[in-house]
C-alpha cells in the first residue's frame, strides 16, 4: 500500500482483464491488418468457442485445460471452413458489403446458438484449484486473475516467436505490410489469411472461454463486447499483435482504475479517451500509416 | 440548360462528336428528371394508408426509418462516410423534441422539427470537422464512441433525460392545431411523417444531382483527383456530413413525436446497426435504396418475428449473408442489373 | 421450441373455432435479445398455469396471441402493443420484461382500455401510468425496503455499501434499501455503480472499492442473470467473505435458475425476495414438480416465472368473473382484492394501486445434498410497495 493505494491489486486486475481483451482481440487485428476485412462476427467465434468449451466440461466432464484446447481445435476448424467457403468470396467486396456479410452471420449464430442449446446464460465451473485467493508474498489475490496473467504472457510469448522467428511468421508480417509485394514475390496470401483466420478464431473461442467467468457467456456475446474488441483493434492499430497486447493492458488496466475511483463516470471516460487517441493517432497507437 | 442544349445542335462541329452531343452527357443530363416510376412509392404510400388503417403504427416506424436512412445514403452512399454512430444524430433530434415538450418549454410540432434539425446540424458539423480528417476503420471507431458518449451522457443525466427509462408521455400538441395524435390510431402520424418524409426527399434529390451532389460523387469515387482539380474536399465533407445529421435529426424528432416519447434506444448501437443494415441492404447511393431497405428490413423483422418470434434473426441472419455474397449494391443493385441484362432502362453511368 | 409453439397455436385456433369462449391474449416479451432468457421463464410460467388448472379455466380458452418486445428500447414493444389491440383486438394483455417497455406502451395501454398485466416490470410507479396496469410481479421496493429492514435489526448491521447496475431498477432498489436501512439505524456509506444493464462488466474493481470501505454488509442490485453469477463469483475470489463483509441483496442475484453456477462462494449469501424454488409450500412443490416434468430435471422455475404464472390466474380470475367478457372495468374491479394463494404464498392486489402485495422472505443460500439450496430464515408477510405507501418521487400519483 503506498498513500492508502493497493497498487499491486489495481495491476492485477486491469492486467487480468487486459489479457481477456487482448487474447479475443488479437485474431481480429491481424486479419483486419491482413486483408482489411472488417469481420464483425469475430465475436460470434469467440462465443461459439466458449460454448463449446463450457458445454464440453459441463456434458462431456471435459477437465478445463483440455476443454480450452478442445475449443480452440473446434472453432479454428469450423472458421476455417467458413473463411474457405464463405469470407473468401468477399475479399475484393465493398467494405460494406463485408460488414452486411459478418453482420448477418453473427444474428445465424446468435439465432443458432438461442435455438440449439438455449437464450441462457451457460455456467463455467472452475477447477478448485482456480478458485479463491492465492498468496504472492508481497499480496494476496484472485486465483482466476493470476492465472489470467500467465496464460495471457505464455500467448504473448509465443506469438511473438511464431511473428518474429518463424517463415510463417514472417509471411504475415510481410503480407501485412505490403500485400502486393508479398503476392508478387510468390506469398500465397490466400493460404495465409485462411491460416491467420482460423488462428485467430482460435484464440476468440480461448478468450470466449477464459473470460466467461467474468462476464458471463450467452448468445448476445456476439455482439455485446463486440465494441470492446474493436476499440483495442483500433487503438492497437491492425495488425499489430505487439500493438494489441499494449492496447489490451492499457485499456484493462485503465477502466479498471476509473471504475474504482471514479465509477460514477460510467464508461464515458473510455469512449472519450478513445476518441482523443484515435484523433491524436488516427492509425492507432502502434499502427504505420500505411495498413 | 435548354440553350445550352440546343446551342450545338444548331451548328454541328466539323470533326467528331461534340462533347454535349455524347451520350454520356445526355445521359448525365436526364439524370436529375423526373422517370416515371418515381411517383410509384408516394402512391404506394397513400395506398397504404387506406388499405391498411391497422398497421400505421407500423407504417409511421417505416416511413421514418426510409427518413433516417434517407440521411444515411447521403452521407455514406453519396460521399463514402462510414459511419457507425449516425444514431447519434436521431438520438440528438429524438431529445431535442423530447426535452423540450417534457419539460414544457416548447412542443408545436413543426417548429420543434426544425429545431431538431438545427441542433443535429450542429453537433453534425462540430463532431464533422474533428472527425472527417479520418476514414476507414478510425473513422467507423470514432463515430461510434461518439454516439457511445452522447448515449453515456444522456444515461448520466438522469434527472434531465429520465436515463435509461427515458421521458415518458410527451405532450405533443395537435397538428396545426387540429389534427390530434392519437396513440392507438395513428392516422395523424403516418400522414405527418409522410408529409415530412416527402419534403425531406425532394430537397435531397435536388441536392444530390446539384453540382454540390456531383462533387460528393466525385469525393467517393476518388478523392485524389477531386482534390487535384481544386475540390474543397474537407468543406464538401462537413457540409454533406451537416447535412445529413439535420436531417437525421428531423428523422429523431419525428420520432419522438409521434411515439410521445424518448429514451436511450434512439441514440444506441442497435439503431445505428440496423439504419446501416437497411440502407445496404436496399442498395446505398441510390435515393430510392432507403425505400426499398427499409421495407424490406421491416417485412423480415416484423412478419417473421410474428410467425417466429423465438428466432426471427435467423431469417434476417440469412437473407443478409445471401444478399451480401449474391446480391452486391443491395436489392436495387440486384434489380439494376436485372433490369440491364432485360434491356430495360439504360445502364447507369 | 418452434414446433410446439405451431403445435400449440393450431389445437388452441382449432378449439376456438369451436368454441366462441375464447378470451384473447396479446403477450408481449422480448422472445429475442439479451432478454429471451426471461422471456422464456414467463412464457412457461403461463403455459403451465393453463396447463396445471385446465378445470379453473373452463368453459373458457385461453388464446395466447405472442408477440416480440425485441429489445428495452420500447419501440418496438409499442408497436407491438398497438397492433396487438387494433389487429388482433385482444381482450388483455401481459407480459412486459423490461421497465422501459412498459413505460413506453402506458399512452397505449391507456387508450386501448384492456386489463394489462405487468408480469416482470419491476421500475415501482409503472402501475401509476395507465389505469390498466395490474402488477403480478414485484416492485424493487418490495425487496429493498424488506432487506434495509432486515439488515439493520435482524443482522445487526451498522454501515453498508450498496453496489448496483447503473439503471433505473439499480437505482430504484438502492433508494429502497437505503430508505428502510436508514430508517432503522444504519448508515449507508459507499454507492458505487457498477455499468450499465447491457453488458456484464468485470466487477472486480467495484468489489475492491466496497472492500476497502470495509462495511458490516455489502448490499449488491446487479439484474437477474449473467450479472449476478459474476458478482457472487467475484465476491468469493476477493476474499470478502474472510475481510467479515456479509453479501446480501434482493433476491435477483441469487436467482434460481443461476443459483448452481455460482459455486460454493454463494453460500452463507442472504437475499429477501418474495420467491425462491425451495420454499416449502403445498403450491409450490406442485408448481416445482410441475415445472420439472414438463420443461425437463434440470431446469428450475425462478421469480419471473411466478410472475407469469401469477399474472395468468388473474387472467383466468378476471375471465370467470366476467363471464368471458373481459370488460375491462369489470375485470379490473374483479381483480382489485383479489386473493390468491401463488407458489409463492398468499398473494393480494391491492385495490389502491393495483400493485402485488405479498410475503417477502429472507433466505441464506445453503449446500443441501451437494447442491446450493435457499433457506428461508424470516419471513416478512403482506409486504406493500414502499414507494407507492410513503409516496415517494414518481410513486406519488399524479
Amino acid at each position: 500500500m503506498i498513500f492508502g493505494i493497493d497498487f499491486a491489486s489495481i495491476l492485477l486486475g486491469g492486467i487480468a482483464a487486459g489479457m481477456v481483451l487482448f487474447i479475443v482481440s488479437v485474431g481480429l487485428s491481424v486479419t483486419m491488418g491482413l486483408m482489411g476485412f472488417v469481420n464483425l462476427a469475430h465475436g460470434g467465434f469467440a462465443m461459439f468457442g466458449g460454448y463449446v468449451i463450457v458445454l464440453a466440461m459441463n456434458h462431456w466432464g471435459m477437465g478445463f485445460l483440455p476443454a480450452l484446447a478442445f475449443g480452440f481445435v473446434v472453432t479454428a476448424i469450423v472458421s476455417a471452413a467458413f473463411e474457405r467457403l464463405l469470407y473468401a468470396r468477399l475479399y475484393n467486396a465493398a467494405e460494406l458489403d463485408q460488414v452486411l456479410f459478418t453482420i448477418g452471420l453473427v444474428f445465424i449464430m446468435i439465432a443458432a446458438v438461442t435455438l440449439l442449446v438455449g437464450p441462457e446464460n451457460q455456467p463455467l465451473t472452475l477447477p478448485p484449484a482456480l478458485r479463491g485467493q492465492i498468496d504472492l508474498g508481497f499480496t494476496s489475490y484472485r486465483t482466476y486473475s493470476i492465472f489470467l496473467i500467465v496464460v495471457g504472457v505464455v500467448i504473448v510469448l509465443g506469438l511473438w516467436l511464431a511473428f518474429e522467428r518463424t517463415h510463417i511468421g514472417a509471411q504475415i508480417r510481410a503480407a501485412v505490410d505490403n500485400r502486393r509485394m508479398a503476392e508478387s514475390l510468390g506469398i500465397n496470401v490466400n493460404l495465409l489469411f485462411t491460416i491467420t483466420f482460423a488462428f485467430g478464431s482460435g484464440m476468440a473461442a480461448l478468450g470466449g472461454g477464459l473470460g466467461a467467468e467474468f462476464i458471463g457467456l450467452d448468445p448476445q456475446y456476439a455482439l455485446k463486447y463486440l465494441v470492446y474488441f474493436l476499440i483495442v483493434v483500433a487503438v492497437g492499430g491492425p495488425g499489430r499483435v505487439g500493438g494489441v497486447f499494449y492496447a489490451a493492458i492499457i485499456i484493462g488496466v485503465l477502466d479498471f482504475v476509473l471504475k474504482l475511483y471514479l465509477p460514477k463516470g460510467g464508461t464515458i471516460f473510455i469512449y472519450g479517451l478513445t476518441i482523443l487517441l484515435l484523433l491524436w493517432r488516427p492509425h492507432g497507437l502502434f499502427g504505420r500509416k500505411e495498413t | 440548360m435548354t440553350t445550352l442544349g440546343s446551342a450545338p445542335t444548331a451548328a454541328p462541329a466539323a470533326h467528331g462528336t461534340p462533347a454535349v452531343d455524347h451520350p454520356a452527357a445526355h445521359a448525365l443530363a436526364r439524370r436529375h428528371r423526373l422517370r416515371w416510376w418515381e411517383p410509384l412509392p408516394w402512391i404506394l404510400a397513400l395506398a397504404f394508408y387506406f388499405t391498411f388503417p391497422n398497421y400505421l403504427g407500423f407504417g409511421t416506424e417505416l416511413l421514418i426509418t426510409i427518413l433516417f436512412a434517407l440521411s444515411l445514403d447521403l452521407a455514406l452512399g453519396y460521399a463514402g462516410i462510414i459511419t457507425l454512430g449516425h444514431a447519434a444524430f436521431f438520438g440528438v433530434g429524438a431529445y431535442t423534441v423530447g426535452l423540450l415538450a417534457f419539460h414544457g418549454l416548447w412542443n408545436e410540432p413543426i417548429s420543434s422539427l426544425m429545431l431538431a434539425a438545427i441542433v443535429a446540424g450542429i453537433v453534425g458539423v462540430v463532431s464533422g470537422l474533428v472527425l472527417l480528417r479520418t476514414q476507414g476503420l478510425t473513422l467507423l471507431m470514432l463515430t461510434l464512441c461518439t454516439m457511445a458518449l452522447l448515449e453515456e451522457g444522456a444515461n448520466m443525466a438522469h434527472d434531465l433525460t429520465g436515463g435509461f427509462d427515458g421521458l415518458p408521455s410527451l405532450p405533443i400538441p395537435p397538428l396545426f392545431g387540429f389534427f390530434e395524435f392519437n396513440p392507438l390510431f395513428a392516422n395523424t402520424q403516418y400522414l405527418y411523417a409522410l408529409a415530412v418524409l416527402l419534403v425531406c426527399f425532394v430537397y435531397v434529390r435536388t441536392l444530390v444531382y446539384s453540382p454540390f451532389g456531383q462533387s460528393l460523387t466525385g469525393i467517393r469515387e476518388n478523392i485524389l483527383r477531386m482534390h487535384a482539380v481544386g475540390s474543397p474536399v474537407r468543406a464538401r465533407l462537413v457540409t454533406c456530413y451537416t447535412i445529413s445529421a439535420a436531417i437525421a435529426g428531423v428523422a429523431g424528432g419525428l420520432w419522438a413525436q409521434t411515439n410521445a416519447y424518448v429514451n436511450l434506444g434512439s441514440l444506441g448501437l442497435d439503431r445505428a446497426a440496423t439504419i446501416l443494415i437497411v440502407l445496404i441492404l436496399g442498395g446505398h447511393g441510390r435515393l430510392y435504396g432507403a425505400f426499398v431497405g427499409a421495407v424490406a428490413y421491416a417485412v423480415l423483422s416484423h412478419f417473421l418475428a410474428r410467425i417466429y418470434p423465438t428466432a426471427w434473426q435467423l431469417g434476417l441472419g440469412l437473407a443478409l449473408v445471401i444478399i451480401a455474397l449474391f446480391a452486391r449494391n443491395g436489392i436495387l443493385g440486384v434489380a439494376a442489373a436485372l433490369g440491364r441484362r432485360l434491356g430495360i432502362g439504360r445502364a447507369t453511368p | 421450441m418452434f414446433k410446439k409453439f405451431v403445435l400449440a397455436s393450431a389445437v388452441v385456433a382449432a378449439t376456438g373455432m369451436a368454441q366462441a369462449q375464447e378470451v384473447k391474449v396479446g403477450v408481449v416479451l422480448p422472445y429475442t435479445g439479451i432478454g429471451a432468457e426471461f422471456a422464456q421463464q414467463i412464457d412457461r410460467g403461463m403455459e403451465l398455469y393453463l396447463k396445471l388448472n385446465a378445470d379453473k379455466v373452463k368453459p373458457y380458452t385461453m388464446k395466447l396471441i405472442k408477440r416480440d418486445a425485441k429489445n428495452p428500447g420500447g419501440a418496438d414493444a409499442k408497436v407491438a402493443v398497438q397492433e396487438l389491440l387494433t389487429q388482433d383486438k385482444v381482450d388483455v394483455l401481459a407480459g412486459w420484461v423490461y421497465s422501459p417497455n412498459a413505460i413506453a406502451s402506458a399512452p397505449i395501454v391507456a387508450a386501448g382500455n384492456k386489463l394489462s398485466v405487468l408480469m416482470n416490470a419491476g421500475t415501482a410507479h409503472i402501475t401509476n401510468m395507465a389505469p390498466q396496469y395490474v402488477r403480478t410481479a414485484f416492485s424493487m421496493w418490495h425487496s429493498g425496503y424488506a432487506m434495509g429492514e432486515a439488515a439493520a435489526r435482524q443482522l445487526k448491521a451498522k454501515t453498508a455499501v450498496v453496489g448496483y447496475t447503473d439503471f433505473p431498477p439499480g437505482k430504484d432498489s438502492l433508494a429502497a434499501f437505503k430508505k428502510g436501512f436508514e430508517a432503522s439505524g444504519g448508515k449507508v456509506i459507499d454507492e458505487i455503480p457498477m455499468g450499465g444493464a447491457g453488458a456484464v462488466p468485470d466487477m472486480t474493481p467495484f468489489f475492491q472499492r466496497a472492500k476497502d470501505k470495509k462495511p458490516d454488509v455489502f448490499y449488491v442490485f446487479v439484474p437477474a442473470g449473467d450479472h449476478a453469477a459474476a458478482a457472487v463469483k467475484t465476491y468469493g475470489a476477493l476474499g470478502m467473505k474472510a475481510a467479515g463483509i456479509k453479501l446480501i441483496g434482493p433476491g435477483d442475484i441469487t436467482q434460481d435458475t443461476k443459483l448452481q453456477a455460482m459455486g460454493p462462494a454463494a453460500v452463507g449469501l442472504i437475499t429477501m425476495h418474495h420467491y425462491n424454488a425451495d420454499l416449502q409450500n403445498a403450491e409450490n412443490k406442485r408448481f416445482v414438480a410441475a415445472w420439472k416434468k414438463e420443461y425437463g430435471a434440470e431446469s428450475t422455475p425462478d421469480f419471473m416465472a411466478v410472475g407469469g404464472y401469477d399474472g395468468m390466474a388473474a387472467i383466468v380470475h378476471a375471465a370467470q368473473a366476467t363471464k368471458g367478457k373481459m370488460d375491462t372495468a369489470a375485470a379490473l374491479a374483479s381483480l382489485k382484492g383479489w386473493k390468491f394463494a401463488s407458489p409463492r404464498g398468499p398473494i393480494m392486489i391491492d385495490p389502491q394501486t393495483r400493485d402485488i402485495v405479498m410475503n417477502e422472505y429472507l433466505s441464506e443460500v445453503v449446500m443441501k445434498d451437494g447442491k446450493l439450496a435457499q433457506k428461508v430464515i424470516g419471513k416478512i408477510d403482506a409486504v406493500k410497495d414502499e414507494c407507492k405507501a410513503q409516496k415517494i418521487g414518481p410513486c406519488a400519483p399524479k
